[in-house]
């Protein structure tokens, strides 16, 4: 009980942090919505989709999946952050739970998804973005994104530890992330690729998510490439093996590289 | 009853390549103030480090409050306090958030954390800050309010890493006489640090340490008497420095020493500032006017010197090892 006591002190110092450095959250904000803005109104009028409501509807879940994505990145630099500044002796040096501080963080960075998810949802809906599946379903959508973006935090934290200082991990997260989300069917077709680009577009979970929620909003997939592979069939139960297989990996992992981070 | 005690420790980092301590043995009686002295890189931090049971030593044994720090890190934890050479407190959040954050990670309750945060602020004079972030505090603030955080349970053990490295002298006045406080409160205290002065002015006992092993130790002055305590230094004119070498060397009692360049003649002296009058009486009455004057106190190059043979020079590699970011040893 108390190792959650401990969980739930260091979330509510991530929350506060947001509060006292509100750029923060403005700028994880501002990003998400730029993407939005621009590829629907720069790539929008020449991607054709045959799709009811226009490039928008496909737009969106690639963007919520981008921006979960980048999640890996805010948790790994803050972590690495906490580091340098000496936070983490401290921390360690407490009679707490010695997990508490990464559950708090990879906990409190959810939080943070889930307001800029619902301000980038707002911004989709502004521009025309209009999930036709009914609001269970959206609801179900968006707790698969926190899924994800929970997933990919606790792979943030070992990424975080590994590195050397809050700047390389940044720039590093992006390098993983950033080919990872446009080598998929996040904004355009992945039939238009060179044929080994598209199987690994194809597995990519990117991919499998952004289907997933396409198939969660009500559209049909129609980014997807070669019609009958396993992940294109199956997006969302693709989505949900490979979020298990990234936890069941990173959260014992991290956790243990945490406790021995000294040494 | 020892409250410290630390055996063979060795830990090596890069695979054996760099030795941060090498051997060390060390203990700290109850309520008393042990200093360890050395110059950068001697394993002063990964001494501390370790028996805070933030990093496992390659072998050795070492006990806090009569616990096993290996066997038994989280009973550890419950018994000691850290303060390290970083200010390790949230620069983002306010004094007092991080007092009631760090009061209730000991599971003190939000209440009784508030109540401990406000009296902490208080006695280390920082109430007025308290609801202003870190980073608009002084360098003296910071340590202060990370000391306060090491506080909040009241430590049998307290591990003070180099407590006032960076400060100017009146937060390093300020730290020190929060640190005298503390140790007339009964705690059991080992601070490190690169000053002589400082070890002189809290310990009751002092290790020297250099590469990774005690090289001496006793009592302030046991480790002064070894350096040969004070030094008398006097510049004068050119055509006066015969006279003068002859009236130091008399009154002073040891041979006296010059450096051409500087002018400067000087000797040790072991009666301080009486010596220092003595000489400045003989000088006026022979007409002779020093340009300056003064007493040097031995400073961690003169105790260096004197135990070693050659000066505290710093290890640069290892104090990456042991104060950035610290890479993982394979063993």
């Amino acid at each position: 009980m108390s190792a959650f006591k401990d969980t739930m002190i260091i979330t509510q110092r991530q929350l506060r942090l947001l509060t006292r450095v509100p750029e923060v959250l403005i700028f994880s904000t501002i990003q998400p919505v730029m993407f939005v803005l621009l590829f629907r109104y720069v790539f929008g009028g020449s991607i054709s989709t045959g799709q009811p409501g226009g490039y928008v509807q496909l737009l969106m879940p690639g963007i919520f999946v981008q921006t979960v994505a980048f999640t890996l990145a805010g948790t790994a630099s803050g972590l690495a952050e906490d580091m340098k500044k000496g936070l983490i002796d401290r921390f360690r040096s407490l009679p707490i739970s010695q997990s508490a501080l990464v559950m708090g963080r990879t906990l409190g960075d959810s939080l943070l998804n889930i307001v800029v998810l619902a301000v980038m949802g707002i911004a989709g809906y502004v521009v025309g973005w209009r999930p036709t599946s009914g609001a269970l379903n959206v609801a179900i959508g968006f707790i698969f994104l926190l899924l994800f973006g929970y997933a990919l935090s606790w792979v943030g934290i070992f990424v975080g530890l590994s590195a050397k200082d809050a700047r390389v991990v940044q720039n590093v997260s992006f390098i993983v992330t950033f080919p990872l989300t446009f080598l998929s069917n996040a904004f355009a077709p992945t039939t238009g690729m060179p044929r080994a680009l598209q199987y690994f577009a194809e597995w990519n979970p990117v991919s499998t998510m952004v289907a997933g929620c396409r198939e969660l909003f009500g559209l049909e997939n129609q980014f997807g490439a070669t019609a009958g592979s396993f992940p294109s069939e199956n997006p969302l139960l693709t989505s949900f093996l490979y979020m298990l297989v990234i936890m069941a990996i990173f959260i014992p992992v991290s956790v243990r590289k945490y406790k021995r981070s000294a040494d | 009853m020892k409250s410290v005690i630390a055996e063979d420790l060795v830990k090596t980092y890069r695979n054996g390549a760099v030795r941060a301590l090498d051997h060390l043995s060390l203990d700290v009686e109850e309520g008393t103030v042990l200093s360890v002295l050395g110059p950068n890189g001697a394993g002063k931090t990964t001494c501390v480090r370790i028996l805070a049971t933030l990093l496992k030593p390659d072998s050795g044994r070492a006990m806090v409050g009569g616990i096993d720090v290996i066997k038994h890190p989280d009973k550890v934890r419950e018994v000691i306090g850290l303060s390290g050479q970083y200010a390790a407190v949230d620069e983002i959040l306010t004094g007092w958030d991080n007092l009631v954050m760090f009061g209730q990670l000991y599971h003190l309750g939000k209440k009784a954390s508030i109540a401990r945060a406000e009296e902490l602020l208080e006695r280390f004079s920082l109430t007025e800050s308290a609801k202003r972030p870190i980073k608009t505090y002084s360098g003296g603030m910071r340590r202060r309010l990370d000391l306060a955080a090491s506080l909040i349970v009241k430590p049998k053990v307290l591990f003070l890493d180099e407590p006032t490295t960076g400060l100017d002298p009146r937060g390093r006045q300020e730290m020190w006489s929060v640190i005298e406080e503390l140790v007339k409160g009964g705690v059991t205290l080992l601070l490190t640090t690169q000053y002589l002065e400082e070890a002189d002015q809290l310990a009751d006992e002092i290790a020297v340490i250099d590469h990774g092993k005690v090289i001496a130790r006793g009592t302030s002055d046991a480790l002064k008497k070894q350096v040969g305590g004070e030094r008398l230094e006097i510049v004068v004119e050119s055509q006066n420095i015969a006279k003068t070498m002859e009236v130091v060397a008399t009154i002073s009692g040891n041979k006296a020493t010059l450096d051409e360049g500087l002018r400067m003649i000087s000797a040790p002296v072991s009666t301080g500032a009486t010596a220092l009058i003595e000489t400045l009486r003989s000088l006026d009455s022979a007409g002779i006017h020093p340009l300056d004057v003064g007493l040097k106190r031995p400073s961690l190059d003169d105790v260096f010197l004197s135990l070693t043979g050659h000066a505290a020079e710093e290890k640069k590699e290892e104090e990456v090892a042991t104060t950035g970011r610290r890479k993982k040893a394979k063993k």
